[in-house]
């Protein structure tokens, strides 16, 4: 049985991620004007347009290119030894320090924690109509799946199977879905906890939603 | 009661004054305000008379001082004026102008599109002892006094769908159009139909519309203007401005500001003035035949008097439209003609039919066609001498004499022949077939097969073997005749692509020169220069330049311009943007006008309009192809400009003459195209192909952000998201152009191409 208790404690001792900036081929590398210590930002933009915070330019055969920050976080190391010199590719050449966010927290518990059960193909996914009816009266916390048991409609082109679950015993804990939408193969239809988690799971992420503090 | 009234009716005056004239500092404004005080203070301690009497006073010195003021208008002034919202709308002059009128497709918001208004419209007359009713086709935009939900009058692509429907009904039931021009410019949407292309589907339907059409002007922004103004008559009130670009955008690109940042007043009221926006500027340049004239400080719904003249105008423009191309008209015609500002109720008096005969239609368009292509001539220079001008003249009279007597006379007799001899030849073989099949099933001897006959040997090796570089059927290093100077540049150059399809770093000489600019891994066309497309695709080495001389020139005198004008000249060796040519592609004889990127951005002004029109002339008097191959164009000059925003439906006229005659007008668009140019005479072509380098749009993503608060994602304009909303007919490779556009030329197009 997996230690949940013991994993956010672990993730607690040190709520970072750390990013090894790396050179993406040889060249030589310019740092831009950064300081250990300093804030970066990721990608941003409604599209993920603008590109993340100016590490370094690396330039190869003449053509120098960008070097952006990929996630929010905070630069921990430069190794301005390396400044106006050729570096392979693969090189680490800055350190970042991203702060977990309160989502990506959960979602790491979630992913330790839940059997996601994926959809084997791009189609609109239902579930049975006892299932539904259930999920909507009683929540979806109330419906214990089983290997084997009958779940999901599958509608595709207007044509309709059926489909069973297949994995571990336990509470749907999450659907990843809606009604209608078109699910692409591989994307998760839900996460199912063992019964006996599921208390445990839930006070964690309530915890984790009230108590988790995000860096500015 | 009455004084309560009128108090407050003076406040309201003040409060406008005060809003035409924002924040300048005057006399008149500061005396009316401490008169307006004085009375307040004192209005307790007198009685009935003498209230009513100081307050004839107070409003006859508010008539004085608003008449001073009015003097003292600037241009900012004027838009100022024609965007508040006490200023008279559409509903107001159908409730005032018209006798009666019944709103179609729209009822307050309940409409396709509220900023957009159509009613059919009937005006009573008493002539003598008969009283006429004649119907119309009013069409416009509504600004609704502010109300939100009208948009400020800023039509969207469907709109402006709906406003050339009721012309097409119009035309249909022969009545005249009635346009009232009341947006600050066109709302920029892609969506199907899409701004630009909806745009120029309404200018060239147009200028081709079979009904007496008259424009009138209040607030004329572009294209948005544009959209339904290719009128017949087009009048303009005194008050109003007509203009290429809101006097904030100008002051933007001026200043070189970034979305989100704003001009200082002082920069939008100098561009205001540089840009000669008002009634009077564009009368003595010659783009509205005639101002009305407003009471001071503008037009509101209570001046009744103002409508009156505005009913009489309108009709006397429609009379005058109708007239210029009606048969019986006699002494009404003169009577049109004498008409001054004494003969005030000459309109009323004056009557004529309003439907047209077919010639008379004919004649209709014709005029409104010549008009328009008359319009803007100064506004260019032409460097010919008299003798070089009188020598062209004699070129283009030959021409039209051959053409004439080539494809007219001789070439027409000789189709209707061959279509004769086609058809006889066709009746003899079926007649052949039903006697002489019977006779051989008589005769016990069958139909011999008629398979195809066995290729020869070497033919069947041609036809099987994959490849044939001998032939030059693969592309080898030395494929291309012209190679872009960055071909000779050691350096490497990333694809933007390369995060998400890997594509490799591409050496540049490879790149630039054998590559074609296209990524050997992903195909991302890299825009090439125009000399690139020119050279390797349009043959314009062996091809014949023609009007090279024609020069962009400042015709408004814009400040400034004239150093920038002459910087360009230097740096790309060209007179204006546009360079027109003849040319044979793949040995079919075609006229090409190019606009080109390097030039003011590609940017249309008369110069420009001027040398597209006479390619458009070109190609019919030839009868050959017409391209328009667009390197990039970034709209119309602003510098320029009316004299700019008029090329819209002047080429629009050139291009429908044209496709009208039998031709084939093909858009070709390689990196960059916006703007009036995409919404009007590129726009209008039924065959338009993309590199796919382009793109292409009406408004760049800061202005749509900026007007419509949408977020505009990556890529909004590029060709492919162009050809998906059904904007154009299909995306090419730069590397197979030459071919793609030859398959084009040989297989699309109308029925008076000579290789036809």
């Amino acid at each position: 049985m997996l230690d949940i208790k013991q994993f956010l404690d672990d993730i607690k001792a040190s709520p970072y991620e750390i990013i090894e900036v790396k050179a993406p081929h040889t060249g030589v590398v310019e740092f831009a004007a950064l300081r250990v210590g300093d804030k970066v930002t990721g990608v941003t933009g409604s599209f993920k347009e603008k590109p993340g915070t100016l590490l370094a330019h690396l330039t190869r055969e003449k053509n120098r290119k960008p070097i952006c920050a990929p996630e929010r976080g905070e630069v921990m190391e430069i190794r301005k030894e390396l400044e106006g010199k050729f570096v392979e590719a693969g090189d680490t050449l800055m350190t970042l320090r991203h702060y977990l966010s309160k989502k990506e927290v959960i979602e790491l518990i979630l992913k330790k924690a839940l059997h996601l059960f994926t959809a084997p193909e791009r189609a609109k996914y239902y579930f049975i109509p006892e299932i539904d009816q259930k999920l909507k009266v009683s929540g979806k916390r109330s419906v214990k799946v089983r290997e084997g048991m009958e779940l999901f409609i599958v509608s595709r082109m207007k044509r309709e199977t059926p489909l069973a679950y297949s994995g571990p015993e336990g509470l749907i804990y999450s659907v990843y879905f809606h009604r209608g939408d078109n699910v692409d193969a591989g994307q998760a239809l839900i996460g199912v906890c063992p019964e006996d988690q599921l208390t445990l799971i839930q006070d964690m992420v309530t915890k984790i939603q009230s108590d988790w503090e995000e860096p500015d | 009661m009455d004084t309560e009234k009128r108090v407050a009716a003076l406040r309201e005056r003040l409060t406008y004054v005060r809003d035409i004239f924002g924040d300048r500092e005057n006399a008149s404004i500061r005396m009316l305000d401490s008169k307006l005080a004085e009375f307040l203070a004192a209005e307790q301690g007198l009685d009935r008379l003498e209230q009513n009497a100081a307050l004839a006073r107070l409003e006859e010195l508010f008539d004085l001082l608003e008449r001073r003021l009015d003097s003292e208008l600037g241009p900012m002034d004027k838009v100022r004026i024609v965007r508040h919202p006490q200023r008279f709308c559409l509903k107001d002059v159908l409730e005032n102008v018209y006798d009666s009128y019944a709103e179609m497709g729209g009822q307050g918001e309940h409409s396709l599109d509220p900023a957009v208004l159509i009613a059919r419209a009937s005006l009573l007359r008493r002539v003598g002892r008969k009283v006429f009713s004649q119907s119309v086709m009013v069409i416009g935009h509504e600004k609704g006094h502010g109300e939100e939900f009208r948009n400020g009058g800023s039509a969207k692509p469907w709109g402006n769908a709906k406003a050339l429907q009721a012309m097409k009904v119009a035309e249909t039931e022969n009545i005249p159009v009635h346009a009232w021009v009341f947006t600050p410019g066109a709302y920029p949407l892609e969506d199907f139909p899409g701004a630009a292309q909806q745009i120029a589907r309404n200018l060239y339907e147009m200028a081709g519309l079979r009904v007496p059409v008259v424009a009138v002007f209040s607030e004329g922004g572009s294209g948005g203007a544009e959209a339904i103004a290719l009128a017949d008559r087009r009048l303009m009130l005194s008050h109003g401005y007509y203009s290429v670009i809101s006097p904030e955008g100008a002051a933007a690109i001026e200043a070189g500001l970034k979305p989100g940042q704003r001009a200082t007043p002082e920069l939008v009221e100098r561009c205001a003035e540089r840009l000669k926006i008002t009634a009077q500027d564009n009368l003595s340049m010659g783009f509205v035949d005639r101002v009305i004239q407003e009471p001071p400080l503008g037009a509101r719904p209570d001046h009744g008097e103002f409508f009156r003249l505005l009913r009489r105008e309108v009709i006397h423009a429609t009379n005058e439209a109708v007239s210029q191309v009606a048969g019986m008209k006699l002494v009404r015609g003169l009577a049109l003609r004498r008409r001054d500002g004494r003969a005030v109720s000459r309109e009323e008096s004056v009557y004529m039919r309003w439907d047209l005969g077919a010639r008379a239609r004919d004649r209709l368009v014709w005029k409104r066609g010549q008009r328009f292509l008359a319009m803007s001539r100064w506004a260019r220079r032409d460097p010919r001498s008299w003798a070089g001008r009188l020598f062209a003249g004699i070129q283009d009279a030959v021409w039209a004499g051959l053409t004439l007597f080539r494809h007219d006379l001789v070439g027409r007799h000789k189709r209707r022949v061959m279509d004769v001899m086609e058809e006889l030849e066709a009746e003899a073989h079926a007649l052949k077939r039903r006697i002489v099949r019977p006779l051989r099933r008589l005769a016990g001897r069958p139909e011999p097969e008629r398979g195809l006959p066995e290729p020869a040997p070497e033919v069947q090796e041609m036809l099987t073997r994959l490849s044939r570089p001998e032939e030059g059927s693969c592309r080898s290093e030395q494929c291309w005749e012209w190679v872009s100077p960055r071909s000779l540049e050691d350096r490497a150059v990333t694809c933007p692509n390369a995060r998400t399809h890997g594509c490799p770093d591409l050496w540049a000489r490879d790149l630039f020169d054998e590559f074609a600019g296209v990524c050997a891994n992903c195909g991302h066309h890299f825009p090439m220069e125009y000399q690139w497309c020119l050279h390797n695709v349009l043959g314009f080495r062996e091809a014949y330049e023609f009007d090279a001389g024609l020069e962009s020139v400042n015709p408004l005198g814009y400040e400034g311009f004239d150093l920038k004008l002459d910087q360009t000249r230097r740096n790309t060796r060209l007179a204006s943007a546009c360079i027109t040519f003849e040319t044979a592609i793949e040995g079919v004889n075609a006229v090409v006008a190019a606009l080109v990127n390097p030039f003011r951005g590609g940017s249309v002004g008369a110069a420009e309009g001027e040398k597209f029109v006479r390619a458009a002339e070109r190609a019919r008097r030839k009868h050959y192809p017409f391209l328009a191959y667009i390197h990039g164009t970034a709209g119309i000059r602003i510098q320029e400009g009316v004299a700019g925003v008029i090329q819209m439906p002047r080429c629009t006229v050139a291009v429908r003459r044209y496709i009208e005659a039998g031709g084939l007008y093909l858009v070709l668009y390689d990196t960059n195209s916006y703007a009036g140019p995409v919404a009007s005479f590129l726009g209008c072509s039924p065959y338009q192909f993309a590199v796919r380098s382009a793109n292409i749009g009406f408004a760049g993503p800061g202005v749509i952000h900026e007007t419509t608060g949408m977020a505009v994602p990556p890529h909004y304009h590029s060709c492919w998201k162009a050809l998906s909303r059904g904007h154009i007919q299909g995306v090419w490779d730069r590397r197979d152009l030459r071919k793609n556009l030859h398959h084009a030329l040989l297989t699309m197009g109308g029925r008076n191409l000579y290789y036809r």
